[in-house]
This record gives structure tokens, C-alpha cells and sequence, in this order.
């Protein structure tokens, strides 16, 4: 018998995702057992760092009760700008404060985006449906469409730096960045700011109603303002970690991967319609997404069949638990 | 009644609202003592509205004089009126479906609180002293959708009190709740005034109500029209002051069998919703359905039009069988069907009203595969004003309307399609004291006219005054048959709960 408990556990998105993980593991350890080595592991945790912070951002606006597509293209145009900035005036900028500035032209696009959204009152889709052609059209016309591969030398430097590095005994090489401490700051800050803060107790509440926020005085703009100048920011952060990390600025990257994000943070159990959400299952879909994206062919589906894959986990895993709730509710009227 | 040198709480003088133009609120004087419970009556567009929006800082006053707590307010906003202790619990509660009915409860009060930071064991002592307060026990880390519309609204109390509320506004408290839910309420509000709490009810179904209530304030055309003890009222006394007319309605007799054989109903079953349903009637013959909440009434109204298949049993209109479970035959049965809800099953609210009309007609109008417009709007047009729907434009949305309208529009979209059976089901749920009167009067031509109609319901006066005939239901089964104008309410009343 499975108990009340197991039940509900089962019927969320995260136990969901985490058991495809699970026993995705299984299979591609059954078909190649090099693939659960440590070397996997610290690869595929790199591979997260930028997707991850990106799908927390872009969780934040779900809980909101609003979407945001334009987050792609603000974490590219905020790393190139900054990338040119750093080299026009000062090649030899220490890496704080290239990251501060990519932070800070984040928080910048992030807080047009919020005019249009807080202040108007215009719907997100549409408001980042438009930034993210203009942003990025802007970056591309304006700053530059050359890849740039001579960058700042405290950016390749800080792509260098490692919290841990080496060989285990079994022979098999890791290596864990220090962006990875980035990813877990950002993990720390969005918690304590939802779940600790009114202001994050606010996103909750307008993504459960917004009239009712309204009515109870809770300041809307002031926090859709927030939340979008937030993940401006983030996006900020996640795109000066990619350009350093991938030791290139390449204006033409990022854009495009913003429906995969969107995905993974949807597998988490976000839910569109706003209100819910949480950290955990966003990382455990962004988990997911990089599994499939990169290990694949390991258990013997070719990698063209990615987005195939990715598409049906996103009907299965989101599509099982509406399903439930669809007959929960039939079987409650 | 308090002692009349107890301090008022709120004191409004001559209090006036004019609405580019219009005259809403005409020199009002309201006073609301601690711990005293009042009706505020008044059909829609009475001001009643008006005066609660102004109470509450939603809608600056034109002209007269507030005092909340013996404190003059001037150009006050909602959150200084939830300061001051005046808060309303509006009709769909504005609540946090995604929240726990712990953080439910004290969000309010940690906001006016100006907390920064967030604690969930504050919020949820908060809530505990609240629940506790009114006696009731829900479980604090339930979010708020799981839970039963009667429990929301506790917890909307809760959520007032935690604002250290003083005079709490509950806008139509008791229409989602049934017969039982109604006595926790009243007696939960019977506590609220023993701790000195005030309150306030505007709704349109007083009777309720008036037992826990010390006084009564009516309000018609933006005048307060009556006030007194509420002793001195009784729902026909109410209704007259808030139409000003008398809207009791004569019962149209029995029928005179004078129709044809329209519809018969045999052995209608389904497992878990009613049982060996038998019945018939004739063309012009109104028939009533009655019977408690549960007692299957609303499941066999459907089942009647399809939207509900029927495990075994036979619907024959006109002499032909109509296929059971299927709305669509029903329809081409001449069978209409208009429900209860029609905020979610009748109608598109953001779509205009003559699109809401014109909807059931589609295929009429069609000609060589393109739509005759023309013919469809004019026809539509013609039904709104014979039902008198009373709008500015038919091309704006209909949620634009009030209640009884709205209800016009759904008649009308069936009336356009020349049914001759039509299913009303509640047809002046959430609908004002005058509309409704006309609302039965449309109900009483259409059976001059020839058509069968039937009208389910668990109002009483409703049925006794527009139907020839009434079958009582309970738990599932037809237990009773009267005959219009051989039954009074309080037999029916009887009938029903026995």
C-alpha cells in the first residue's frame, strides 16, 4: 500500500523529475559505466552553472504570475557590452568589477522591461516578446557582432580560478569552478528573499492574485518593478559567467536557449498561471535539461532526438501532475 | 440596541457621491456602534456600494463628513480605513489561492505592521490566536485552495481580525453557503460582537441575516430610504422599502391542462444523483423542481439537456426519444438549457452582448458557407429588446451588466432559437429584489406562450409564485408533487427538510 504521503510526494513535479534523473542515471550507467564518474558529475554541474541561474531567475517571474522571454538576450547584450567596455577603457579591469557591471547593465535592461510592465501595466509576454528583438537587434547593430575571443585578461583569469581541481584516484580528472560559488549565491539570495522576506512573500501573493494583493495594499509595481530588475540582474551575472567561462564573447550566443530555461523551470513544477514554484525543482529540471542536452547519446538516442526528448518530458512531467489535479477535482465536484 | 450614549464607531453626516453626473449617493447619514451587527439593503445601483466604497477609502466622498473612531477622515485611502480598523471581506474574499491559511491570515497584518522580514512562526501564531478567536479549527498549512468555500470565508475573517478590525464589511456573505454553513457563520458573528467587533452586511438576501442583526439601513435611488430595529423587518417588508412597491407575487394557480403533451420523463437513473424519475408535462404548463442542496435537483436539470448522461431511463419530447447524454440532440429537440452559474457555464463575459446572443444562432444564418451578419445581429437586437435588457449598447461585454441582465441575455440566447422546452436552473440566482420580480414575469409569458418551462430551484417564493406545479426532491428521489396555489412556503418548507 502507498501511503497518503508517498502520494502526494509523487503527484509533485519535483519527485517526478528527480526519479527521471534517477533513472536516467541507471540506464546510461547500465549502457556505459564510465558515464557515473566524477569527471561526468563536475562537467555536467559546469554545464548548469549559467542555465541555472537563468532558471531561477526566470522562476521568479512564473511565481510572479507573469513570463519573461527577453532574459537571453539582456544576459547576452549586459556580457558583450561589458566585454567591450572593460576593453575600450580599462583592458586590465579586475573581475569584480566586470561583473558588477555586467550585474548592473542586467539590472538596466531588466528595469526597462519593469517601466513597461509595473509602470504601464502592459502584459510581460508582449513587453519581452518586443525587448528581447530589440536588445538584441540594439546589441548587433550597435555595439558589435564580432566574436571576441581577446577578453579582458581578469575574465579568461577568473574562468581559471577553482574551488577544487585535480585527479582522483581512480584516474579520473575533475574540476569545479569558482562561477559554481555564483550559482549557489544566487541559490542562497532567491531563497531568503522568497521565503524570508515580504517582499518575497509579495511575489507569491500577486502571482496568486493580484487584485487581491491590490486590496490588501501590497505594493504591485513596486514588485513586479523588483522582480524584473532582479532578473535583469541575474541574467547579467549568468551572462558574464558564460562569456568568461566559454572564454569568448560571442554576441551571437544565448539567444534561443530562453524556451529551454522556460522549460526547465517548468518541469520544476513552476507553474504558469503564476504562484508556484520552487528552487528545488527548478534545479532539478535544469538538471534534466542538461542531462538530455548532453548526455544523450550515452544511452544509445541519438542527439538529434533532443528536443524530441526534452518536448515529451516537458508534456509527460507537466502533463502527469495537471492530469491528477484535472481528476482530483472531477472526483471532488 | 447599544445603549445610545455608547460612542458611534463610524459616523458618516450627509454624506454625497456624484458620478459624472449622476447622483449615486444623495446626503446619507450612517452611524455603525462597536460591537453592532447591520443590514445594509438596497438593490443594485441603491448606493449601497457606493457608501461601503467611500467607508473603506476606496472612493473619495463629494460632499459630507466621515468620522472612524471619533477621528475625521479626509480623503482617507483603503489602508488608512484598515488602520483605523474598517475593513470589508469582498464576495470572492480576496484571498491567496496559492498561500497556507496560516500566511493568509496574518499577511495583512504583517504588511500594516511594516515588517520587512518574513516569519513563518509569527505568521503562524498569528493565525493560531485568530483561529481561535472566532473557535474554529482549520489547519494552518492547508493552502487556501484546497479548502471549502465556507472555510475560506473564515479564514477572510481571520484575516480582518488579525488587522485588529473593529468594523468588519462582509459583502453577500451567505450567497455560496449552504443551510448549515449559514448557522456557523451567524454564530461565529455573534462572537465577533461579544469582543466589541461591529459588522456590516450588504446583501441581497437579508432574511438570512436579519436574525443576528440589531438594525437595518435601506438605501434606494442613493437615498436611505428606511432604518430601524431589525424586529420591525421582515423580508417583505425589506423588499418593499428596497423597490419601493410591492412586488408580492399571486401564484399562477394550477395548470388547466389546456396544452399538448410535451415532455415525459421515464425511470431517469443515475448511481450516486437520482433514482426512477417519472413525470410528464404539457406546452404553456410552468413546472417547478425543488429540493436541498445534494438532493440531485441540479444533476437531473442537466441530465435533462445531456450535459449529464443518465445510467438507464427514457426522455421523450414531442413523441420522439431524445438520445440521453447528449446536449447536442437536446438542442435539436428544441430543448434549452439555461445554468445556474452562468458567470462559468452560461455565458462569455468579455464578449459583447450581442455576440452572447447571436452565439446560439450560427448555424442559422449561415448562408453558402459565409454568415449573413446582418440577419443574425437584427434578429439578436429583436430578442434583447423584447426581454428589455436595459443597456447602453448591445456591442458592449456583458459582464458589463447587472445581475438580472445578464440573466436576460442567457434567456435571450435560448428565446432566439424558438426552444420548446427551456431549463432554467436557479434563474435569479444573484439577481436584485426588482429584477427578479421581472425575471418571473418573463418566466410566467413564456408559458402564455405556449413553451413547457422548467424551473429548478431552492427558492421557494420563486417557485410558488411562477409555477403551476412543483416536484420535491430528496436524496435522489421525486417524494412529492403539489399543485400551484395549494401549498404554502412553510409547507414546502416542511417538505423539503423532512
Amino acid at each position: 500500500m502507498m501511503s497518503d504521503r508517498w502520494k502526494e510526494l509523487l503527484a509533485r513535479n519535483e519527485a517526478l523529475v528527480a526519479l527521471v534523473i534517477v533513472l536516467f542515471c541507471i540506464v546510461a550507467t547500465l549502457s556505459d559505466p564510465n558515464f557515473f564518474t566524477v569527471t561526468t558529475l563536475s562537467d555536467l554541474l559546469r554545464a548548469s552553472i549559467v542555465l541555472g541561474i537563468l532558471a531561477i531567475g526566470c522562476m521568479l517571474v512564473l511565481i510572479s504570475g507573469g513570463i519573461d522571454v527577453s532574459f537571453t538576450a539582456v544576459a547576452v547584450s549586459a556580457m558583450y557590452m561589458t566585454t567591450k567596455l572593460s576593453l575600450a577603457v580599462w583592458p586590465d579591469m579586475p573581475w569584480p568589477l566586470i561583473f558588477a557591471l555586467s550585474i548592473g547593465f542586467g539590472a538596466l535592461l531588466g528595469a526597462i522591461n519593469g517601466t513597461f510592465i509595473a509602470i504601464f501595466g502592459l502584459p510581460t509576454l508582449i513587453v519581452t516578446l518586443g525587448t528581447l528583438s530589440v536588445f538584441r537587434g540594439f546589441l548587433l547593430t550597435f555595439v558589435g557582432s564580432d566574436r571576441i575571443s581577446a577578453l579582458p585578461p581578469d575574465m579568461r583569469e577568473f574562468s581559471r580560478m577553482m574551488i577544487a581541481r585535480g585527479t582522483t584516484e581512480s584516474g579520473d580528472f575533475y574540476a569545479l569552478p569558482w562561477s559554481l560559488a555564483a550559482l549557489l549565491g544566487v541559490i542562497l539570495l532567491t531563497a531568503f528573499i522568497l521565503h524570508k522576506t515580504m517582499l518575497g512573500r509579495s511575489i507569491f501573493a500577486l502571482g496568486g492574485s493580484v487584485e487581491s494583493a491590490r486590496r490588501l495594499g501590497i505594493d504591485v509595481r513596486r514588485t513586479q518593478f523588483f522582480v524584473y530588475v532582479y532578473v535583469g540582474a541575474l541574467a547579467g551575472l549568468a551572462g558574464i559567467l558564460h562569456g568568461s567561462m566559454g572564454r569568448m564573447a560571442d554576441p551571437f550566443s544565448l539567444v534561443g536557449l530562453e524556451l529551454s530555461v522556460i522549460a526547465a523551470v517548468v518541469l520544476g513544477g513552476a507553474r504558469l498561471i503564476g504562484g508556484y514554484g520552487t528552487i528545488t525543482g527548478t534545479l532539478l529540471g535544469v538538471a534534466l535539461i542538461v542531462l538530455v542536452q548532453n548526455s544523450l547519446i550515452v544511452i544509445g538516442i541519438p542527439s538529434t532526438w533532443q528536443s524530441v526528448t526534452i518536448g515529451a518530458l516537458i508534456l509527460l512531467g507537466t502533463g502527469l501532475p495537471a492530469y491528477q489535479a484535472k481528476r482530483a477535482a472531477a472526483r471532488a465536484g | 440596541m447599544q445603549a445610545p450614549d455608547t460612542p458611534a464607531f463610524v459616523e458618516m453626516t450627509g454624506v454625497t457621491k456624484h458620478y459624472a453626473g449622476v447622483t449615486a449617493l444623495d446626503g446619507v447619514d450612517f452611524t455603525v456602534h462597536p460591537g453592532e451587527a447591520i443590514c445594509l439593503a438596497g438593490e443594485n445601483g441603491s448606493g449601497k456600494s457606493t457608501l461601503i466604497k467611500i467607508l473603506s477609502g476606496v472612493e473619495p466622498a463629494s460632499d459630507g463628513e466621515i468620522r472612524i473612531g471619533g477621528e475625521l477622515m479626509t480623503g482617507h485611502t483603503p489602508r488608512d480605513a484598515t488602520a483605523a480598523g474598517v475593513l470589508v471581506i469582498f464576495q470572492d474574499f480576496s484571498l491567496f489561492p496559492n498561500l497556507s491559511v496560516a500566511e493568509n491570515i496574518a499577511f495583512a497584518n504583517e504588511l500594516t505592521e511594516g515588517r520587512r522580514i518574513y516569519s513563518r512562526r509569527h505568521a503562524r501564531a498569528v493565525a493560531q490566536r485568530m483561529l481561535h478567536r472566532i473557535g474554529v479549527d482549520i489547519p494552518l498549512n492547508a493552502k487556501l485552495e484546497t479548502l471549502p468555500v465556507a472555510h475560506k470565508q473564515l479564514v477572510a475573517i481571520c484575516r480582518a481580525l488579525a488587522c485588529e478590525a473593529r468594523l468588519i464589511i462582509m459583502d453577500e456573505p451567505t450567497t455560496a453557503l449552504t443551510g448549515k454553513e449559514v448557522t456557523v457563520l451567524l454564530d461565529i458573528i455573534r462572537v465577533l460582537k461579544e469582543q466589541g467587533v461591529a459588522v456590516i452586511f450588504v446583501s441581497h438576501k437579508l432574511a438570512e441575516v436579519l436574525a443576528v442583526s440589531e438594525r437595518v439601513v435601506v438605501l434606494r435611488n442613493g437615498k436611505k430610504v428606511a432604518e430601524g430595529d431589525a424586529a420591525e423587518f421582515d423580508a417583505a417588508s425589506l423588499t418593499r422599502h428596497m423597490t419601493g412597491r410591492d412586488v408580492a407575487e399571486a401564484s399562477p394557480g394550477a395548470f388547466d391542462g389546456s396544452g399538448e403533451m410535451l415532455l415525459s420523463v421515464e425511470n431517469l437513473q443515475k448511481q450516486g444523483s437520482f433514482r426512477d424519475i417519472s413525470f410528464s408535462m404539457q406546452t404553456g404548463e410552468v413546472l417547478g423542481i425543488t429540493g436541498l442542496l445534494g438532493s440531485g435537483r441540479t444533476s437531473l436539470a442537466k441530465a435533462l439537456f445531456g450535459l449529464v448522461a443518465p445510467d438507464s431511463g427514457r426522455i421523450v419530447v414531442d413523441g420522439e426519444e431524445v438520445p440521453l447524454g447528449d446536449p447536442i440532440a437536446s438542442a435539436e429537440a428544441r430543448i434549452g438549457y439555461v445554468p445556474e452559474d452562468r458567470l462559468t457555464e452560461g455565458l462569455f463575459l468579455t464578449q459583447s452582448i450581442l455576440r452572447n446572443v447571436a452565439v446560439g444562432r450560427l448555424q442559422e444564418h449561415e448562408r453558402n458557407g459565409f454568415l449573413d451578419l446582418r440577419g443574425l445581429v437584427d434578429e439578436a437586437a429583436d430578442w434583447l429588446t423584447r426581454l428589455k435588457v436595459k443597456t447602453p449598447s448591445i456591442t458592449a461585454p456583458v459582464q458589463s451588466l447587472s445581475g438580472g441582465n445578464q440573466q436576460r441575455v442567457a434567456l435571450a440566447r435560448w428565446m432566439a432559437r424558438a426552444p420548446r422546452l427551456l431549463i432554467l436552473n436557479g434563474p435569479s440566482v444573484g439577481v436584485d429584489v426588482g429584477s427578479k420580480a421581472e425575471i418571473h414575469d418573463i418566466i410566467r409569458d413564456l408559458g402564455h406562450q405556449g413553451l413547457g418551462v422548467i424551473v429548478i430551484s431552492d427558492d421557494l417564493p420563486e417557485l410558488l409564485a411562477t409555477c403551476h406545479r412543483i416536484l420535491v426532491m430528496k436524496g435522489g428521489a421525486m417524494t412529492d408533487e403539489f399543485a400551484g396555489g395549494k401549498i404554502s412556503e412553510d409547507v414546502l418548507s416542511q417538505k423539503l427538510t423532512s
